[in-house]
């Protein structure tokens, strides 16, 4: 007794139309808001009794433009990203890693990395997933360091609170510490350091028919990407809007520029050992990144700070020890940690 | 009667997919038992590398992210 399946067969889609549009009128909106940001948060700051040049009224200041700048900058970048990455899934990248070798295979997964959807819940599964269908395991770490770290969601803050040349800078150096480091990784053969269940494991690669997406559902895909994502980063991105503004109200910039400045040659491993333990993600750090670089910081300490915190967190390890040996976690830290410096160092003696 | 497996290792994505079939089959009255496969080893096992997966009658149907509630009808239909 079902009915005849000629009714879901052939997805109706009225209104992809109206999707596209409604769509459009929202980017407008978007634009119109964007452009008043600035003459908002003067306003607003203007009405509250705080005294102009004090530290309260330069925190404030901060705060004011960058909450709401942040949250559009976000919106827009999570929503680009949900219609993206409905052109990628996570067995797709898989299939297109499997065959490949290391080198090659490690510069592609670095790359896939930045669009296909993941988030440190996804890490463990993922993870099994790639190994058990043969992706070289110095491939998968490529792909498992360039994930959590090369993102639109850095990206896009970064170019709207910073710049396009850190943007890409930072684009760049984060593809080249991910492919490093799974590269090295691969070399150094630790296949045996897996937990023995998942060596064990071999699995054939799921044949999902894939399911044919209108355009509307790609809209669709993006807005349930920016619910959800804004929705589990919100309280991360107000509690690094509010350590920037303090940064930004606060540190004497002649002490931050002796702390993190170029001068300091100890400044870099310090910022990273800082950072390793400490859990936040792209839309969270970027506004301390945006206001320390305001206070003179150095551009490659601020980078291994940002690549060091949004790269190696704490949930992630955890979930990630009962796949790994803890030999492995430590290497795997270790190599990536030692890449973050390496691109430390170079900037600050570069630029 | 449907033997429908969500995969998923108990993340938010994975409870809302849960509670989807189930309101869809109720609405359909197809009666379905819903199993919740949080073992990644038997995750694993189906060949996903992205959680929720959706199995129904032993055959992988759906994997990463919420699926279509149109499809999840399909899927309860089909025999």
């Amino acid at each position: 007794m079902s009915a005849p399946p000629a009714a879901y067969a052939q997805p109706s889609q009225p209104g992809a139309a109206l999707w596209i549009g409604a769509t459009v009128a929202a980017l407008a909106l978007w634009v119109a808001l964007y452009s008043q940001l600035e003459p908002f948060s003067i306003w607003f700051v203007g009405n509250l009794p705080v005294s102009p040049g004090s530290h309260l009224h330069e925190a404030l200041s901060f705060f004011a433009l960058d909450t709401p700048k942040v949250l559009l900058l976000l919106t827009i970048v999570v929503f680009g990203m949900g219609v993206v990455r409905s052109f990628f899934s996570a067995e797709r990248t898989r299939a297109m890693l499997a065959g490949r070798h290391e080198g090659a295979g490690n510069v592609a997964a670095a790359a896939l990395g930045v669009v296909t959807p993941f988030c440190s819940c996804s890490a463990v599964p993922m993870f099994i997933g790639f190994v058990s269908a043969g992706v070289p395991l110095g491939v998968t770490f490529s792909f498992l360091v360039s994930a959590p770290m090369v993102n639109e969601i850095a990206l896009g803050l970064l170019f709207g609170l910073v710049g396009w040349k850190v943007a890409m800078i930072y684009l760049g150096f984060g593809l080249v510490v991910a492919i490093v480091s799974g590269w090295v990784i691969g070399q150094l053969h630790l296949e045996g350091w897996l937990e023995p269940w998942v060596r064990n494991l071999r699995t054939a690669p799921a044949d999902l028919t894939t399911q044919r997406q209108t355009p509307a559902d790609r809209i669709k895909a993006g807005l349930d990407a920016m619910r959800d994502i804004v929705g589990r980063v919100w309280l991360w991105m107000i509690l690094g809007i509010g350590t920037g503004a303090f940064i930004h109200g606060y540190v004497p910039t002649e002490l931050l520029a002796s702390i993190m400045g170029r001068g300091a040659w100890w400044s870099v491993p310090a910022v990273v050992l800082i950072a390793v333990p400490i859990y936040s993600n792209a839309a969270g750090i970027i506004p301390v990144v945006e206001a320390l670089l305001g206070k003179g910081a150095a551009l490659g300490t601020v980078l291994a700070f940002m690549m060091a915190v949004t790269a190696i967190s704490a949930p992630e390890t955890i979930l990630l020890r009962r796949v790994l040996s803890t030999r492995l976690i430590a290497v795997f830290i270790g190599v990536v940690t030692v890449g973050i410096l390496a691109v430390g160092y170079l900037f600050n003696a570069l630029i | 009667m449907k033997d429908v497996k969500v995969l998923g290792s108990g993340c938010s994505r994975c409870i809302a997919t849960a509670e989807m079939v189930e309101a869809e089959a109720r609405a359909l009255g197809v009666s379905v038992t819903i199993e919740k496969v949080t073992d990644y080893a038997a995750i694993a096992a189906y060949g996903v590398a992205s959680t929720p997966g959706l199995v129904v009658d032993g055959k992988l149907v759906h994997a990463g992210g919420l699926p279509k509630p149109e499809n999840v009808r399909t899927w309860l239909k089909e025999i």
